[in-house]
């Protein structure tokens, strides 16, 4: 492959921050290009500084080099200054390992962690000088493929990329390059595109869209089936069974500009089983997998080592639940790299009580730069419609330790728009964000709180994929309604996420393959960066809506019934679908479910249909915590569902048909 | 134990900023396990400091920074340059590391001036040569400025301490292309490469004009003499291969 590094630098000169495009991390791989080798191109459909993070193009990327038959690079959005300078001179999408052109690799592989970036990945492929429609495609192409959470409706796309794949990627990667390599040797002749996909079909947890046909009752799909008998009916989601054979990054890249999460990460577990009735990742990710705490503690110090970072990020949905955290945090300090410097920590995601302020006291060092909390609801009871089940107590219990220990500023992370939602709830939001200031302002006067409200968006394969989605009326009105009650509120802040972006999400998020019209029209009309509130604008995407003679109402608004087929049924997280019908009801309901990790199972469908388990990395539960479940963890709660799993044991029982393991974590 | 560093920059890495290497640097001392001085204070800072900026896009042969180690590490300073330069990101060469005299002033107070190669593009040499002599020529050459957000006009033409053309039979590696060396005063308001290219062509857009920028020496004056901050080593065989040739 050739480099385009001597047509891309005289751009630079003209760009800001033309270190997003140089690669040259510490941890960047050295890629060899070959003819027997099938090239990768992981593509990040947002800015570097968004992307360069990601741990799982990293994971991906690491992983396929290490292979003799593949190689991978890697790619992000250009920011809207470089890419008209590109187009203005003729220069493709190109990677930042060896500036290779994107038209020129196999296979170009988006991982999309959220829905407003689609229109990115239109245009990237655009970029690379492929045919945005896999319909136009020649042989010679590349495969358009995607992953990450979003690949869980792709719908939207479908009639866009080659392969979707569901779930994690460590061990699919291995198994499409095996594909892709035959399809390589056997010269990629005329008309062998729909060969290969085909091929690619019999992949567990690949879905081929094209192979697929849809049929539509007026504006009610009907169906979707495979247009060959060998194609699977229903493509299930990969899941690995223990993250402790997957010891990935082992070379962290290390940027050498800024980005957003400037640290070592290290990821502790996979899943969540919370059950957060509104939380897509949560449901998708199941079951727990948990690292092996001493795996935790060589991956720091070997990631420490190799990146000079101060500074490490234990990742995962809700870190504090990690089984025995406490004792794998008293490992790390001071495993710093030698200097007198002591290494910090940092836990995102933070559980809301008491014992996780004290072990994010414990290791943030002297630093007490803020604390977020993520309460989602303004009242117990909408709490329980959405199963977070955090107390007042527990929160009040969490921002009183938080600012005894001298933080003094708090953010509180609230959704508006749930189901069932009164006003009530709404103002409650404020109630409890004034209430968390007079805690504070018991320590300092400094002390203040930040309300960040996010509208609402129904996700695939969660418990409220029935819901209808509030109107952007409905969710200004709740906005408004917030700022009202804070103006009365000293100390508390009001920060809201623009209700026209939420719609648009909704459009996106259950879609069906007719909004896959609407994005190419969106994208046309040049709106890329579509989560950039300055490139974004709602009237596109109502001019697409309308253009298509498609409604908003009937595919964001509009409850769906029990017996609705939904655009994303013939995929599988693994959930039964009534077990979701149940949860929705339960929500419906007002009542809670207990995290089934301690507890007996609920038969969600995942562990029982993949035969495959809780990987815990302790036998005590993590103390404190109950967040209103009752569950007194403290005490050492119920005896957990399996400690580390033996290596692979699960794997044989693995039914024929259903699909062992794969993902791009988020 | 004060050290003073110099090292070059060369490659894709100069379009990171001054911030950037910054941040280089304190990943590479901790990846380099060189034990570091901390300021005191809630949150302590590893003792260092650099030199004057180097615009983002510009290549160096002559960057410099301080820092100050733990108490009671002594090092083997020759050493330390190869630890420094295997921890740095790829284009980063260590050429020296010294001892710091105790009280010498720090890099910012103290160099007065820089030497500049600034390769041209789209003019000819003889359109170099003839805005050379005439910014030579001239009393005053005035430049436009943002200050505050406010326009301002400065005449720049002190600020330009030695300016000339490569001569073209002494053309550097295969560039064919105009190569100018420009001392250019660091003291005052100062003379960026750019504001500079845009001085001597006032018609053309400096950026298109700036093929490529590196600074070759930076200069610091003693008892009324100039000189490098840390001579070049007159054998140094890790020298980059395009060294500062005419440009003194």
């Amino acid at each position: 492959m050739n480099s385009l590094w001597a047509r891309i630098e005289p751009l630079l000169a003209r760009v800001q921050k033309p270190a997003r495009y140089i690669g040259c991390e510490d941890g960047a791989a050295t890629p060899r290009h070959a003819p027997g080798k099938v090239s990768w191109l992981l593509a990040y459909p947002d800015t570097y500084e968004i992307g360069l993070p990601n741990q799982g193009l990293q994971i991906l990327y690491e992983i396929l080099n290490e292979r003799d038959d593949a190689v991978a690079e890697r790619t992000y959005a250009p920011w809207s200054d470089l890419e008209a300078l590109m187009r203005r001179h003729d220069v493709p999408l190109f990677s930042v390992d060896t500036h290779a052109a994107g038209g020129d690799f196999d296979l170009i592989a988006f991982n999309l962690s959220a829905e407003l970036v689609y229109t990115n990945v239109l245009n990237m492929v655009d970029l690379a000088g492929v045919p945005v429609r896999s319909a136009h495609r020649e042989p010679h192409h590349p495969l358009v493929v995607i992953g990450g959470h979003c690949a869980f409706n792709p719908e939207p796309l479908a009639d866009y990329v080659d392969l979707v794949v569901l779930g994690e990627g460590e061990e699919v990667i291995g198994e499409i390059t095996e594909v892709v390599r035959e399809w390589k040797a056997s010269g990629r002749t005329p008309g062998s595109r729909e060969g290969v996909l085909r091929a690619l079909a019999q992949v567990p947890g690949v879905y081929c869209p094209g192979l697929y046909d849809v049929e539509y009752d007026g504006p009610a799909l009907r169906a979707v089936t495979p247009r060959y008998a060998d194609v699977p009916a229903t493509v299930h989601k990969r899941t690995v069974a223990d993250l402790g054979e997957w010891p990935y990054p082992k070379h962290p890249l290390a940027p050498l500009t800024e980005v957003v999460h400037d640290r070592l990460a290290v990821e502790v577990f996979r899943g969540c089983t919370r059950g957060c009735r509104f939380c897509q990742a949560g449901m998708i990710t199941r079951p727990v997998r948990e690292r092996p705490a001493e795996q935790v503690r060589t991956m720091i110090a070997n990631g420490l080592r190799s990146t000079g970072q101060d500074e490490v990020s234990l990742t995962s949905l809700s870190t504090a639940d990690y089984s025995n955290i406490g004792q794998v945090l008293q490992g790390i300090n001071p495993l710093g790299c030698g200097s007198s410097e002591t290494v910090s920590l940092s836990l995102p995601s933070l559980r809301v009580d008491a014992f996780t302020v004290g072990l994010a006291g414990q290791v943030s060092g002297g630093r007490r730069s803020g604390l977020t909390f993520a309460p989602e609801a303004g009242s117990w009871r909408l709490r329980q419609v959405i199963n977070k089940l955090i107390t007042e107590e527990d929160l009040y219990g969490a921002v009183e330790s938080a600012y005894s220990q001298g933080w003094h500023r708090m953010k509180l992370y609230f959704l508006t728009g749930l189901p069932t939602e009164t006003d009530l709830d709404t103002q409650g939001i404020v109630e409890l964000a004034r209430n968390c200031v007079q805690i504070g302002r018991r320590h300092t006067n400094r002390a203040s709180v930040t309300v960040s409200l996010g509208g609402f968006v129904p996700k695939p394969h969660t418990p409220f994929q029935w819901f209808g989605q509030n109107s952007t009326d409905e969710l200004r009105r709740k906005v408004q309604l917030v700022r009202d009650a804070s103006q009365r509120a000293k100390g508390v802040n009001v920060k809201w996420h623009d209700p026209a972006a939420t719609l648009a999400e909704g459009i996106a998020a259950r879609g069906d393959r007719r909004i896959g019209a609407v994005m190419e029209r969106v994208w046309r009309d040049g709106g890329v960066f579509q989560e950039w509130s300055e490139f974004f604008r709602m009237s596109r995407w109502n001019d697409a809506m309308a253009a298509e003679g498609l409604s908003i109402e009937w595919y964001v608004n509009r409850h769906r019934d029990e017996h609705e087929v939904l655009p994303w049924d013939h995929l599988s997280a693994g959930l039964h679908k009534d077990f979701l019908w149940l949860d929705w009801q339960a929500a419906l309901a007002e009542h809670g479910l207990e995290d089934c990790r301690w507890t007996p199972c609920y038969d969600c469908g995942v562990c029982t249909g993949y035969g495959i388990e809780h990987v815990v990395a302790s036998p005590v539960p993590p103390a404190g915590g109950s967040q209103g479940t009752g569950q007194d963890l403290a005490r050492g709660g119920e005896v957990p569902v399996e400690l580390l799993a033996p290596r692979r044991r699960h794997v044989e029982a693995v039914p024929v048909d259903a699909p062992v393991a794969e993902s791009v974590s988020a | 134990m004060k050290l003073r560093i110099r090292h070059s920059k060369l490659g894709k890495v100069r379009f990171t900023s001054h911030r950037d290497s910054a941040r280089h640097w304190e990943r590479a001392v901790r990846k380099a396990n060189v034990p570091l001085a901390y300021s005191a204070g809630f949150t302590p800072r590893p003792r260092m400091s650099f030199g004057l900026a180097l615009p983002t896009g510009g290549e160096s042969l002559a960057e410099y920074l301080d820092m100050e180690l733990a108490p009671d590490t002594e090092p083997d300073l020759d050493e330390l340059s190869a630890r420094f330069s295997a921890a740095l990101p790829v284009g980063y060469e260590v050429t020296h590391v010294v001892e710091r005299d105790h009280g010498s002033p720090s890099l910012q107070e103290d160099v007065v001036a820089c030497s500049w190669q600034l390769t041209l593009h789209g003019v000819s040499h003889e359109q170099a040569a003839d805005a050379v002599a005439i910014a030579l020529a001239s009393p005053s050459l005035m430049v436009a400025r943002e200050r505050k957000g406010q326009h301002a006009v400065d005449d720049v033409r002190a600020a330009i301490e030695d300016l000339s053309l490569v001569a073209s039979h002494d053309a550097v590696l295969d560039d064919p292309r105009p190569h100018l060396c420009a001392v250019l005063a660091s003291t005052g308001r100062g003379l960026r490469p750019t504001e500079l290219v845009a001085t001597l062509f006032p018609a053309l857009d400096p950026v298109d004009v700036t093929a490529r920028v590196l600074r070759t020496h930076q200069w610091i004056e003693r008892d009324g003499v100039r000189r490098e901050i840390l001579p070049a080593h007159p054998f140094a065989t890790r020298t980059p291969a395009r060294a500062g040739w005419g440009c003194a």
